[in-house]
């Protein structure tokens, strides 16, 4: 998993609440592997190109500079929906390395981590007010520090994100969870053993 | 010695799986059902390159839904999904994998035949990589959706770190109105405490209008606890969970079950257990319901009309309102009642069971669809259940094409979508834009109201239809 450190980059505001995954990947595209050809395109795709293919000029993304964003801040409930992960994987083919947001759809927020994308949480005013500067300074970036817990602002002003520890060590080194985890082998096994003898019947 | 502190229902499956504590208070949780389908292929092919195994494949559970066409034989629709079912049959088969396939009348919607089977069970964790696991927990049962990643990490180790949710009560009391069912209980739930209400919880539903429900119904209720953002929802067990499990293929049998039994009497939440956040709804206030947006949330009685977003006070949720109607083709104000339908779907691991079939043809009977209308049966089971007492028949008869198990309209995955601008009155769970296919238009609704509407050709308050 690549890691996450600290990224300065353009940001772009996503105001509406409620943005599902079938929106930010259509169902039709689940079916390609990470990383196919165009899998760029299939981000946000029915509400980004028309039919024909050709960008739709009012789409947020489409528009200059906010087509370089590797940063997006959204409004609530961001990712809500469906689990599926090609959602960060399309945001990730795109460049987008951290979502900032009231709050996220669980599913998705357990993806992004899993995924290499940055999920921050911060309340909602303060991210209505980073929306509203990039609205009002097109190009602005944004500061996502995460050993330091902090975005900065376009206007320099600093906010603290909680994060889970967990989480954070992960992202930061970039390790693969699935080889941390296999070193947990015997507290899994003692535990398997434990829990048939406890439930036996659950063995199907 | 001290009284032991009294626990929920979550509190006591969640700690019953806890293999480690990790750093910032993640556990590492077993997991003790890995339901599979067609789009696990994903990580079947990471975990292969990885050169991992299922660790536990009597433990993992798979079957073909997402993407198989509903027409008979239940074929794939182009050479690409072909691949990924083969591929599907080829790693279950490698891994020793217990795969109810095409052709197996078993085969059906993952969270449909999992409780069929057996496989679902009080106390158990369950996941898989669908949103609407959760369907699962209307057994007591703590089970959530995760995306393919976490597939894969289930595959390897048979476990997840988790951070503990914090847990919601949502009790409905009373008794529900004639025409009124689950689906409306669930919609009014959800239009009450939005679609990001259940953010970082879990949601146990209980109340004696939950208590009186069939495990058909439980399961529509747990089914959408997503749609309110919740990952998980669950209903204790009772008698009503003990009838349905017994004697099921992978159910527990003889003192196995007697024991197994002793042990989900003891699982309910303790009575004084604190719950982090309590929300109560009157059943006998629930009215058939249906959405008129482009989020669960967005959902009215039958007898409302389409809202207005000039009496919206906040900014955010005008907009999201007008652009919600925009994309509906609606106009505020217009009695919910004269919104003309283009075609019906019932079907999805919401309302694809027996019960759904029955509400459903007690309105159709003798009469017949005005619009295109399919019933898509959850399982393959289902669908022989239900032909067995001759639904099958009343829905023919009727003019509605009688399909074979999957996802189908619901999610579309298998090109089985409405065409643009069309309006669906839809049993299934989500009315996102694009959900049923690109522009068209979903209304969320039951099983009997979806049926009323493809008899008039309207959404319709199934109460007048006088059945």
């Amino acid at each position: 998993m690549q890691p996450f450190t600290t990224l300065t980059a353009v940001a772009a505001p996503l105001d509406l609440p409620n943005v599902d995954t079938d929106r930010i990947i259509p169902a039709r595209f689940l079916r390609k592997p990470r990383g196919a050809r165009g899998y760029a395109t299939f981000l946000f795709h029915d509400v980004r190109f028309n039919a024909d293919g050709t960008e739709k000029p009012d789409f947020v993304l489409n528009r200059t500079p906010y087509r370089e964003a590797k940063i997006l801040v959204t409004a609530e409930n961001f990712g809500c929906g469906s689990s599926r992960d090609m959602a960060v994987w399309a945001l990730d083919a795109n460049g987008v390395r951290s979502v900032i947001a009231p709050s996220l759809g669980d599913i998705f927020h357990q993806n992004c981590f899993k995924n290499g994308l940055l999920p921050v949480i911060l309340p909602g005013a303060v991210v209505a007010d980073l929306r509203k500067q990039l609205r009002e300074r097109p190009g602005a970036t944004i500061t996502v520090d995460l050993e330091a817990q902090t975005v900065t602002a376009p206007d320099g002003a600093a906010h603290r994100f909680e994060i889970d520890p967990f989480r954070k060590q992960m992202l930061l080194t970039g390790r693969d969870e699935i080889a941390l985890t296999l070193g947990y082998e015997s507290a899994i096994a003692a535990f398997e053993a434990r829990h048939a003898a406890e439930t036996p019947w659950l063995i199907a | 010695m001290a009284e032991k502190t009294p626990r929920t229902m979550f509190e006591k499956i969640w700690a019953r799986h806890v293999v480690a504590v990790g750093p910032g208070g993640h556990v590492l949780l077993y997991i003790d059902r890995h339901l599979l389908h067609e789009g696990s292929t994903h990580a079947f092919g990471r975990l292969e390159r990885a050169g991992r195994r299922v660790r536990r494949p009597d433990l993992s559970f798979a079957t073909a839904d997402h993407y198989v066409l509903t027409s008979p034989g239940s074929p794939a629709p182009d050479t690409e999904i072909k691949g990924m079912i083969e591929s599907l049959t080829r790693h279950t088969a490698a891994q020793d994998i217990t795969y109810f396939g095409v052709g197996d009348a078993r085969r059906g919607i993952v969270h449909i035949i999992g409780p069929e089977q057996g496989l679902t069970l009080p106390g158990v964790t369950l996941v898989c990589g669908d949103s609407h696991t959760a369907t699962h927990g209307a057994f007591g049962a703590l089970a959530f959706g995760v995306g393919s990643t976490e597939v894969e990490h289930v595959m390897a180790t048979q476990t997840l770190w988790q951070r503990k949710p914090t847990v919601m009560r949502i009790t409905v009391d009373g008794r529900l109105g004639p025409g009124v069912g689950a689906k409306d209980v669930i919609l009014a739930i959800i239009a009450q405490i939005g679609a990001g209400g259940g953010v970082g919880h879990a949601i146990e539903y209980a109340g004696s209008a939950i208590r009186a429900m069939s495990m058909d119904e439980r399961m529509t209720v747990c089914n959408m606890s997503i749609e309110a953002g919740a990952r998980a929802g669950m209903i204790a067990p009772d008698e009503t969970t003990y009838a349905f499990l017994e004697g099921r293929p992978f159910a527990p049998r003889g003192d196995r079950w007697a024991q197994a039994l002793a042990d989900w009497k003891a699982l309910p939440s303790d009575p004084g257990a604190v719950f982090d956040r309590e929300v109560a709804l009157d059943a006998g206030e629930i009215a058939p319901t249906v959405t008129w947006g482009t989020s669960p949330q967005d959902a009215l009685p039958i007898t409302g009309r389409v809202p207005d977003p000039a009496r919206e006070g906040d900014l955010a949720r005008r907009q999201s309102m007008e652009r919600a109607l925009a994309y509906m083709g609606l106009t505020p104000g217009t009695p919910l009642t004269e919104i003309q339908v283009d075609r019906v779907f019932i079907g999805s691991c919401t309302n694809s069971r027996l019960a759904d079939l029955r509400a459903a043809a007690k309105i159709v009977q003798g009469r017949r669809a005005v619009v295109p209308a399919w019933v898509v049966p959850g399982s393959g089971l289902v669908k022989r259940a239900a032909e067995h007492e001759g639904l099958d028949e009343i829905f023919k008869r009727a003019g509605f094409d009688w399909r074979e198990a999957g996802c189908s309209m619901c999610v579309g995955m298998n090109g089985e979508t409405a065409r643009e601008g069309e309006r669906v009155a839809s049993t299934s769970n989500r009315n996102f834009e694009g959900r049923q296919g690109m522009g068209a238009r979903t209304h969320l609704m039951s099983p009997a109201m979806a049926a009323a509407a493809a008899v008039t050709g309207r959404l319709t308050d199934v109460r007048t239809l006088g059945r």
